[in-house]
């Protein structure tokens, strides 16, 4: 809804413009400490820092541990981002075509992941895990990192994909089709190009997601280290502190870009439908999925 | 058969087609035929994935409620029965913490939203396009930052030499001892969970139409009374739908408050459970309170059309 | 249910008596499947420590006992830290027992991981160092049961009173501050976080409510559990935080945020490198405290180096170089003439090196079971009971 001009008074601007700039505040200054705070030459994590060092950046690339942990973390985003990109767009694809029965059961069970506290997906996992290595000698490894990962990025990529489906016409499918082309060639020429940025934008997110995920990732991984359960590892260790701040800021930084070029892919077609964001529209559709039928 | 024409004007045959295409037209036409079965090729995967891998668990999960941990070799016996929930039911101390763990959520939704509404506003109402773009962005940047680093920043920064304390120093107004307090858990939750509050907040704002509020000024209301009786009123609905993230995620969070709490939440219980005292059983059994106050919780935003109003 | 308990009273009955017998023997025979020698390396070894037990340049590159360990058996070490002795008999029960291949057990879960079949008898004839440990710990009954070792002892030490010299003026004698209503340093104590700390209340009580007649601190009746818990309840108001990861203790000790309380010398030691004002004691009433032994698990994926890990960790050089950096007392009494040379009398005085005496003095961590062991009969609260009424404690703040 564009305006020329507000129509509060004058008062009620300032005053809602100044609170704005403090929450604002609120909500960046805890990432800038932690950035300032990776380059703290001492060991120590009193206020104030006595000066600026990177000597701290040098030991973190040299720390194995955390090299192996980096890798860990982009083979698991790497393959649950795939997951979720097939899944995702497979299922926006059904739902979007077919009216069926179950229709809204099958949003809400995509949504569920997210929905529900980490801590019960994540025991729920577990278990499963566990039974699973009693009966067929399954066991913790990057799999079922990636496994309960892609369970809930599946939801993402899903509503950035339905979201854009919901603005391509179907006339361009049936234009497609009465000139003689078949469903690959449709999908692969018509379609595909019309979502494309909306799968980049969905994929960057589940990646994001992944990439930073601790809660459920804590019950699936095992004896496997990613990045974040490094940190929560040696968050216990004082004399780790200065290598976990510089892989925190670095972390920090690292989980915006994808976002943020996320954001510039999806700006013309009306925006991120991001992350845990993603409920609200899914939830939305779930409902009008009940109201139509 | 498709036909070209050549510049000069003859009909050009297009050759034969291949096996392959040949193939890629006969799945095609029974594809077309059969619309069920491309639904089911379309929506297979992901039914089985869920349905399988996540629905399946969380029902392992509730049956396993109902089995016993041996008290003695501390394995899973497939002993029937309600002795967990009994026992959950029967022990003031579990009720308490998921009263005290209800509360904390709860304080921490009402929280979000009043800190949200004026952001939200402004991006909504006041700001010109390009700073409410701006406004968003910055607003959903924090989210994609790491939800540990951000915790971990708090517990630096509430701790007794952290940032904070040395703030209020240079300006003589003394130290706070707010490190590992359930003051600081209400700080870093509401701090963590703003993000996600803020977008639906802001949605709600925005659908209100400048009519309404014009009219209220017309009939002579002054801002403040046209917000308090015509905008929130409306927007309400929309503020419930937006704070279901903000309530389920401080409900089974355990990681905050072991980092900068020192109070026992469900999370924790069930966390402690899982990860010490290896019963399963009775986690599960705990665990299903915050699904069921979700559930609640969701059932309640319904019955308020929160939904709708998106 | 009736069956049950009786099962329970059974099994633990029988661990009793196999344990009652495992006190005598000092001439271990080694069961028929022991192995006779350590084989080749298989390149990797999994550990379950507590923190401090296992450094390897990481804290302080001059702090390091694996890299020569690796250089010298190849075999890699993986360590997981644990900050409570439930945490680590469930890690040691993790994907049927073979994610990891050994843990720093102290008594409270030896003879829970003993009982379950988790870690296998060890043959402590390929362990050359196992004869120079001091006595007491040679066959405890907390890792040998009727003659069979499940494992080799590593360092003992009691659980000290810290304290912020700055603050806490005149130096405690007494655990009093950290639990009478009294204490001046109330809202800045500290606690362990473990169903374990119950016996430190009953430590507490046995010396200043003798008619509770507290003997041995794990064998508690329903009514002295119930007093232990008030007291522990007493206590919950004034506990700023309570502590398993030693972080959680170090941190507000440095900030400030806390003053007092129970802690490992590792954290005294740590603190103290730090330069920060710090001073542990032992007070009048005693101390908690535990001996750790390395085990293995009965499915360990890497039995021998496990075995090497374990004669690694036996020598008198290894000891003394652990002893220094965490603070507690070795168990191989040649490591003591080591200490001795490198830090003076400290190693008498404050860690009791090789004194027999001050050991027995020590409350062992062991698992309290329902046999109290003594004429009361089954009549004592075993650890289920333990957890529960811990839980109680810790849901009130």
């Amino acid at each position: 809804m564009t305006r020329n001009r507000a129509i509060e008074p004058r008062s009620v601007q300032v005053s809602m413009g100044v609170v704005s700039v403090l929450v604002l505040l609120f909500l960046y200054v805890p990432l800038l400490v932690i950035i300032l705070y990776a380059f703290n030459p001492a060991r120590s994590q009193s206020w104030p820092l006595p000066g600026l060092s990177t000597r701290w950046f040098v030991a973190t690339w040299n720390n194995a541990d955390v090299r192996t942990a980096l890798i860990t973390s982009l083979k698991a985003g790497l393959g649950a981002t795939t997951i979720a990109l097939v899944l995702g767009s497979l299922a926006a694809f059904a739902i979007h075509r077919f009216k069926f029965f179950g229709r809204e059961a099958v949003s809400f069970v995509l949504i569920l992941p997210l929905a529900l506290p980490g801590i019960v997906t994540g025991m729920a996992l577990n278990s499963t895990i566990n039974l699973g290595g009693q009966l067929l000698g399954l066991s913790f490894s990057l799999w079922t990192i990636i496994i309960g990962h892609a369970t809930f990025c599946v939801v993402v990529v899903y509503n950035n994909v339905i979201a854009r489906l919901r603005r391509t016409t179907t006339s361009l499918v049936e234009a497609s089709s009465d000139l003689g082309a078949d469903g690959v060639q449709t999908f692969r020429y018509v379609i595909l190009p019309n979502i494309a940025t909306a799968l980049m934008a969905g994929g960057l997110l589940a990646f994001a997601l992944s990439f930073d995920e601790i809660i459920v990732t804590n019950f699936t991984s095992g004896s496997e280290i990613t990045l974040p359960k490094w940190i929560f590892n040696n968050l216990r260790l004082p004399n780790q502190r200065p290598v976990v701040n510089v892989v925190a800021s670095v972390l920090l930084i690292a989980s915006l870009i994808p976002v943020y070029i996320a954001q510039r892919l999806t700006q013309e077609s009306g925006g991120l439908v991001s992350g845990r964001g993603a409920v609200v529209p899914a939830i939305e559709d779930a409902a009008e999925q009940a109201a139509a039928s | 058969m498709a036909q070209t024409l050549t510049r000069s004007g003859e009909r050009l045959q297009a050759p034969p087609p291949s096996a392959v295409r040949r193939l890629r037209h006969h799945v095609g036409a029974l594809l077309h035929r059969f619309p069920g079965a491309r639904l089911a090729l379309l929506l297979g995967p992901v039914l089985v994935w869920m349905v399988v891998i996540y629905l399946g668990s969380l029902a392992l999960l509730f049956v396993t409620s109902f089995w016993r941990q041996d008290n003695v070799t501390g394995a899973i016996v497939q002993n029937w029965g309600l002795t967990n929930y009994q026992f959950l039911v029967q022990t003031p101390v579990y009720r308490t913490i998921a009263i005290r763990t209800v509360g904390i959520a709860l304080a921490v939704t009402v929280t979000d939203i009043v800190l949200a509404i004026p952001i939200a506003y402004y991006a909504a109402r006041i700001a010109r396009p390009r700073v409410r773009t701006f406004l968003l962005l910055s607003m959903v940047l924090p989210l994609w930052s790491s939800y540990l680093v951000r915790v971990y920043a708090w517990r630096t920064i509430l701790s007794g030499d952290g940032v904070l304390n040395w703030s209020l120093h240079q300006i003589h107004l003394g130290s706070v001892n707010l490190g590992f307090s359930r003051w600081s858990l209400w700080i870093v939750f509401s701090y963590l969970w703003l993000p996600y509050v803020t977008l639906p907040v802001y949605a709600a704002l925005e659908r209100i139409p400048n009519s309404l509020i014009e009219a209220s000024t017309d009939l002579g209301a002054r801002w403040f009374t046209t917000f308090r009786r015509v905008i929130l009123p409306i927007a309400i609905p929309g503020f419930v739908a937006g704070s279901i993230f903000a309530f389920s995620l401080t409900l089974g969070d355990y990681i905050a408050p072991s980092l900068v709490g020192d109070t026992e939440f469900i999370g924790n219980v069930i966390y402690q459970s899982v990860g010490i005292a290896n019963d399963i059983p009775f986690a599960a059994a705990y665990a299903v309170v915050p699904a069921l106050v979700m559930a609640a919780y969701l059932l309640i935003a319904r019955q308020m059309k929160a939904f709708e109003a998106l | 249910m009736k069956r049950y308990r009786a099962n329970l009273i059974a099994a633990v009955g029988v661990t009793l008596a196999l344990a009652a017998c495992g006190g005598t023997s000092n001439n271990p025979q080694p069961g028929s499947n022991l192995p006779t020698s350590i084989g080749p390396g298989e390149g990797a070894l999994n550990l379950v420590a507590w923190t401090g037990y296992v450094e390897s340049g990481k804290t302080d590159p001059k702090v390091d006992w694996v890299t020569p360990f690796t250089t010298q058996t190849g075999c890699k070490v993986n360590v997981k830290f644990a900050d409570t002795s439930d945490e680590m008999v469930t890690l040691m029960r993790q994907g049927g027992g073979t994610q990891w291949d050994g843990v720093s057990a102290s008594g409270d879960a030896t003879n829970r991981l003993i009982a379950h079949g988790d870690v296998a008898e060890v043959n402590v004839n390929l362990v050359p160092d196992f004869k120079d440990v001091i006595q007491s710990l040679q066959s405890p009954r907390h890792n040998t049961i009727n003659g069979k070792h499940y494992g080799v002892p590593y360092m003992y030490g009691p659980n000290v009173l810290m304290y912020n010299t700055q603050v806490v003026f005149p130096a405690p004698t007494s655990w009093k501050d950290t639990w009478e209503t009294s204490s001046p340093y109330k809202g800045k104590v500290t606690a362990y976080d473990s169903p374990i700390f119950i016996a430190d209340a009953a430590l507490y009580l046995k010396a200043h409510n003798k008619n509770l007649g507290i003997n041995d601190v794990y064998e508690l009746t329903t009514n002295q559990l119930e007093a232990a818990i008030t007291l522990l309840k007493q206590q919950a108001p004034m506990i700023k935080k309570y502590w398993a990861a030693t972080t959680d203790e170090t941190d507000p000790f440095s900030s400030g945020d806390v003053v007092i309380g129970t802690a490992w010398p590792y954290q005294v030691s740590f603190l103290k490198t730090e330069k920060k004002p710090v001073a542990a004691v032992v007070p009048s009433e005693g101390a908690t405290g535990w001996a750790d032994t390395w085990m293995m698990s009965s499915h360990a994926a890497h039995p021998n180096c496990m075995y090497q890990w374990m004669k690694w960790t036996e020598t008198p050089a290894v000891q003394d170089q652990v002893a220094e950096f965490y603070g507690a007392t070795p168990s191989n009494a040649k490591a003591c003439d080591i200490l001795r040379k490198n830090i003076g009398d400290s190693a008498d005085k404050d860690y009791h090196c090789g004194d027999d005496a001050f050991l027995k003095n020590i409350a062992l961590w062991k698992t309290p079971l329902q046999e109290c062991g003594d004429s009361r009969g089954t009549t004592c609260t075993d650890y289920t009971v333990w957890q529960r009424r811990w839980q109680e404690v810790r849901g009130t703040k």
